[in-house]
């Protein structure tokens, strides 16, 4: 949830607070003890994200080479083997398509709702508008997990409110969640409305960053509302559109808690993203398959990858579309 | 007088749509709470009023034993305990070290700063099924796979680097005359650190603090494998998962067990609600 703007900052200009001038002797010793003590501050850091991050990240791709099956500390090297039989795997490539297009129906739903409802709340004029943006944000700050639990409730078929409203309106017996063709849009739906708050933050902060005399200047020279949101709240908006996306985009990937108690991938796969396919393998199964798993893990996080090299040029392009407006 | 009027009745008219806005937001609100009112209304309703109740949100009598229930058969009240635990211990440790690294890394020039800086960008987004199995392959050679410390280390240990970015940009911002000031006063690294630059970074504490004391009370996958053998370590998003497979029957109780899992998580947001949105939309905004 960083600002890619702070992270290209920090990356650029790091440390040009310290140390310009010419060094003498004196000072030199003194810049020992300081860049001990910098590296005593760093330790934690490199131990426990070295440990629990850095190193899982590295010792994934080994274990993707062997076969493995988590009880026994025998491993076979195999090669690419696993790879092999994940990529022939019909339910791999099953999980890809559901991951993406959870993404395709999560993405927009979450980036164009939230700026039209950001739009609004932004304005002035309307009453009660903190207490909107609280119900907004409310799902975000609740437990994704058991959000999904109560969801379950919320659409059975048996007796949740959905069903009953499903009733009222003549629809007869409904089960959104458990009939493969609707599972993964209810999922996605469900999804959207537990984290639009976030992208509903994210646009009423960009809105913040326009300068109100802009507004002033045009309203003077006599630009009605639509115009100056044509002319002015649009093109303004256009930076953040980019960076929005892609920390919309990246965000998908991250559905596991809501899924697995959800709908734990089912009826018959259709909503078993990723993680769940990498989860079944490595801990659900009864003789778990960590390497065939790590395999899946690795392809997983090569995907990932992509979305944030995608991320660090949406933030280069949009930096250079703010700095020239 | 009857000039002003189509300039009062268009004003009134403008004013009238806002509220037409104002209503279908309230609308669209109740839809979005819905779901925590119905769960809130079922915590305290029977089965067969849940069952047999339709739409209907008010129960005919409290059902305050559905609650007793979660609390002490569905073993909530460990479940709870072991949440506070977890996700206070984490999130001290993450803001220490975070502090710390952030630090050094945002107003110092090092060898390796760059090297550094760079590794932690580049792992920015590292998802926890990417990284779950050496994480438990390691826990598990370190003796610490089924205890609480383990979770707590493998917590603290991922997906925290936003709060490091985030302390480093605050303190580069910080003015330089500081650190020049308290060297004159015969401060040293440390004492620069905790007695001046620390104090003044409240507001970056206050946020990075509360988004991870909501990201690990909210965290699933981590303590889920890490309770796999042993059901006392469960914290409540993975005991709520548990109490569905056991109690499949028992909705009243799992929705009391809901309430009493959220409730914590809400009330806090409540009461800190400014530095949860400021956390987030400093992730636009520069």
């Amino acid at each position: 949830m960083a600002s890619p703007t702070l992270i290209a900052e920090t990356a650029t200009r790091s440390g040009s607070a310290a140390a310009k001038a010419a060094k003498r002797p004196g000072q030199r010793s003194r810049e020992r003890r300081r860049n001990l003590w910098i590296y005593v501050f760093l330790l934690p850091t490199f131990v426990l994200y070295g440990l629990y991050t850095l190193y899982p990240m590295v010792a994934s791709y080994w274990y993707s080479l062997v076969e493995w099956n988590g009880f026994s500390s025998q491993q076979t090297f195999v090669g690419l083997d696993n790879y092999e039989a994940v990529f022939a795997d019909p339910l791999f490539w099953s999980s890809v398509r559901v991951t993406l297009l959870f993404m395709l129906i999560v993405a927009p739903l979450r980036v164009f709702g939230a700026f039209a409802l950001a739009i609004l709340l932004n304005s002035p004029k309307l009453p009660l508008r903190s207490f909107f943006r609280t119900a907004y944000f409310l799902p975000v700050v609740t437990t994704t997990a058991i959000v999904g639990v109560v969801m379950r409730f919320i659409f059975d078929p048996a007796s949740g409110p959905t069903a009953a409203l499903a009733t009222i309106f003549g629809l007869g017996p409904i089960d959104l969640l458990g009939s493969s063709e609707t599972a993964l849009i209810t999922a996605g739906v469900i999804y959207v409305w537990k984290f639009f708050g976030i992208t509903l933050i994210y646009w009423l902060a960009a809105l913040q960053t326009i300068p109100a005399d802009l507004y002033e200047a045009a309203r003077i020279d006599g630009a009605g509302p639509m115009r100056l949101f044509r002319y002015i709240t649009l093109p303004m908006l256009i930076p953040f559109l980019l960076i929005i996306s892609v920390l919309t985009i990246e965000d998908c990937f991250h559905a596991f808690d809501l899924m697995q108690t959800m709908t734990a991938g089912g009826p018959f796969f259709s909503t078993e993203i990723i993680e769940i396919y990498i989860y079944r393998w490595a801990f659900a199964a009864s003789i778990p398959q960590l390497g065939f798993a790590s395999a899946a893990a690795v392809l997983f996080g090569v995907i990932v990858l992509l979305v944030v090299i995608l991320q660090v040029w949406a933030t280069v392009v949009s930096r250079r579309m703010r700095a020239r407006s | 007088m009857t000039a002003t009027t189509p300039r009062t009745t268009r004003r009134l008219g403008r004013r009238f749509w806002w509220w037409v806005l104002t209503a279908l937001l309230l609308a669209l609100a109740f839809v979005w709470v819905f779901p925590f009112i119905w769960m809130v209304s079922a915590s305290l309703k029977t089965s067969g009023e849940i069952f047999g109740g339709g739409l209907g949100l008010i129960p005919e009598t409290l059902q305050w034993e559905n609650y007793s229930r979660a609390w002490i058969d569905g073993r909530f009240n460990i479940y709870l305990l072991n949440t506070v635990i977890v996700t206070v211990a984490t999130t001290a440790i993450v803001v220490v070290r975070c502090a710390l690294a952030g630090y050094v890394l945002g107003r110092y020039r090092f060898p390796g700063s760059r090297l550094v800086i760079a590794i932690l960008v580049a792992t920015l987004f590292v998802p926890t099924g990417y990284t779950i199995i050496p994480v438990v392959k390691l826990s598990m050679e370190l003796g610490l796979l089924d205890s609480l410390a383990g979770m707590i280390l493998a917590l603290a240990g991922a997906a925290n680097v936003a709060s490091i970015l985030i302390y480093a940009g605050y303190f580069r911002g910080m003015p330089a005359e500081l650190e020049e000031a308290s060297i004159v006063d015969g401060a040293g690294f440390v004492r620069t650190f905790t007695q001046i630059m620390l104090p003044l970074s409240m507001p970056v504490t206050a946020t990075v603090g509360i988004l991870t004391f909501l990201f690990t009370w909210n965290a699933f996958f981590l303590p889920l494998v890490f309770s796999f053998s042993n059901p006392a370590l469960r914290t409540v998003s993975v005991g709520m998962q548990a109490f569905v497979g056991e109690n499949s029957t028992d909705w009243p109780g799992m929705a009391a067990a809901g309430v009493i899992s959220l409730l914590p998580i809400v009330a806090l947001f409540v009461f800190m609600q400014r530095y949860f949105v400021e956390g987030i939309a400093g992730a636009v905004k520069s």
